[in-house]
């Protein structure tokens, strides 16, 4: 528990306009713009406007700049001008096999529809600090193919299912999805919860519960069957139109992972899946959902729950990066009453000790009896 | 304000719907400068103010299942109607006002049969062209990085 403390109003203004100094750093260097936040820094706006949960490249470049670069805290920043717009409405579900593709690949087929497409990706870099970048950043233009890139960009587990290979994702159920934002969490939570959930969840949170199941907290065999990054348009059905329009075009990154087997004497055996969905160009960050997606599928899927992945109370009351920061934040807040108490009662308890058993009482090394 | 896809009696060149989402996906500063080269000196007033909001994307399980809530983005409307009558309504991403207002003005232009050719030929046909275009020199790109990967054989 703590409580309110007065006073400190001008010691908090100095200290906020230190921080803004702080913030602006050497007045001889010239000043970040959002543009070149949003432009330069784009991996950045996009994790924070994923976990921020809001899209709107402009608004995560303006926390990134107002937060130091603190990602965190940017996130925090974004989540909290959210709760202040009125949302309109629903969008029509995304199509993901109709994204403009930027970057699609498989570590399952080789060979596919549509083909492989690197897009811009770290993955075969070396690694090795670009000394030129500190000098100047000037690059080539990149070279064009003489065609576009195939229209025809079926989902991976789009053809193992048309095999039967992989249990099928129905619309039967086309209910109102669960919204965290405006229900109470509850367990056990629906996969449409556990989905969003996650897809706000911190990167470094999921891609650690990721990491463990690999390590055998959790096994679930995945592959990536299919990674795409790239465009969408948004479409909404406005009540003034009453038919859908357009609204806007987003980035999209998402991840089908591919795991081992569920079957019974009523099904053959099928591959199953986990799937990962993200605002931006957030590889890692969707990866780690998909496995974890899966981990959570356990009880579903009648398989034991053992590890920290697998379990959904767990899992999803700890990936909210501004939930935990701000109750692991608040124990700077004064604590002084609280602690006097503490204090209070572990003097009683020593004292009693002492008055009890004067000739037993060791003292503990290094620390002075209180009187 | 309840309007028909196709109200007017004039032949379309270009349904309401597409040009509505060419205005939302096209950037301000293109629709601002070709819309003033128009010269159409318009007087409208507002029926909804422009007001910023958002919309909660869904995505599907698995791409193609059940319906869930990735996240939300943020949006700008509004609604106007010029001194001829015709309504026109702004959706647009991000949070422009000025750019929900004007892609409202545009919309009802859109629809006064008069004016109708002239803001599909020198406004919304070059901006369709601009994304077009965009999209295609985005996708060449990718494209050139497409692989064709080979798994080696052993023992020959």
């Amino acid at each position: 528990m703590y409580v309110a403390v007065k006073g400190g109003e001008s010691a908090i203004r100095n200290s906020q306009q230190l921080l803004a100094e702080e913030r602006r750093g050497d007045r001889n260097v010239e000043e970040l713009t959002l543009d070149q936040i949003q432009n330069q820094m784009s991996l950045a706006v996009d994790r924070v406007m994923a976990e921020g949960s809001l899209y709107d490249k402009e608004l995560a470049a303006l926390a990134i700049k107002q937060s130091r670069g603190d990602l965190v805290e940017a996130i925090f920043l974004l989540r909290a001008y959210r709760t202040t717009l009125p949302r309109f409405g629903t969008t029509i579900p995304i199509e993901t096999a109709n994204m403009s593709i930027r970057r699609r690949i498989s570590a399952t087929f080789k060979d596919l529809p549509g083909g492989q497409v690197l897009g811009p990706s770290f993955d075969y870099t070396h690694r090795l600090l670009d000394f030129s970048l500190a000098a100047n950043g000037d690059v080539p233009d990149a070279v064009e193919a003489e065609d576009a890139v195939d229209q025809n960009m079926p989902r991976v587990t789009d053809l193992l299912n048309n095999e039967g290979l992989i249990e099928e994702e129905t619309t039967e159920d086309d209910s109102e999805p669960f919204d965290i934002t405006r229900q109470s969490p509850k367990f056990p939570a629906e996969r449409t919860a556990r989905l969003q959930n996650l897809a706000r969840g911190d990167e470094g949170f999921l891609l650690a519960l990721a990491y463990s199941t690999q390590r055998g907290w959790g096994r679930n065999h995945p592959f990536a069957g299919e990674i795409r990054m790239g465009e969408l348009s948004i479409e909404f059905i406005p009540d003034e139109l009453g038919f859908p329009i357009e609204i806007g075009e987003i980035t999209i990154t998402e991840c089908q992972m591919i795991n081992q087997f569920k079957g019974s004497s009523e099904i053959p055996a099928q591959f199953t899946r986990g799937y990962g969905l993200s605002f931006g160009h957030n590889e890692r960050k969707t990866m780690a959902m998909g496995i974890i997606d899966r981990a959570l599928r356990a009880r579903e899927l009648d398989e034991q729950v053992q590890a920290p992945a697998q379990d959904e109370e767990f899992v999803l009351s700890h990936s909210c990066n501004v939930e935990a920061s701000g109750f692991v934040q608040h124990l700077k807040l004064p604590h002084y009453v609280d602690f006097q108490s503490e204090l209070v009662t572990v003097r009683a308890l020593r004292e009693a000790v002492n008055n009890d058993k004067p000739n037993e009482a060791e003292p503990i090394p290094g620390i002075v009896a209180a009187e | 304000m309840k309007q028909a896809e196709e109200p007017g009696r004039i032949k379309r060149e270009i349904s309401r719907k597409s040009w509505l989402s060419i205005l939302a996906k096209s950037p301000f500063s293109e629709i601002q400068t070709l819309w003033e080269k128009l010269e159409l000196n318009l007087e409208w007033e507002l029926i909804r103010k422009p007001e910023i909001g958002m919309v909660m994307v869904q995505g599907r399980t698995g791409g193609n299942g059940q319906a869930f809530n990735l996240g939300e983005m943020t949006v700008t409307r509004a609604a106007v109607r010029l001194k001829n009558g015709y309504a026109g309504l702004g959706y647009v991403q991000g949070r422009s006002k000025k750019q929900a207002e004007l892609c409202a003005v545009i919309d009802a232009t859109l629809q006064t049969p008069a004016n109708h050719s002239k803001v599909v030929n020198n406004l919304i046909t070059p901006l369709k062209d601009n994304l077009d275009s965009l999209k295609k020199h985005r996708s060449k790109k990718a494209a050139n990085t497409k692989v064709d990967f080979f798994t080696l054989v052993r023992g020959h």
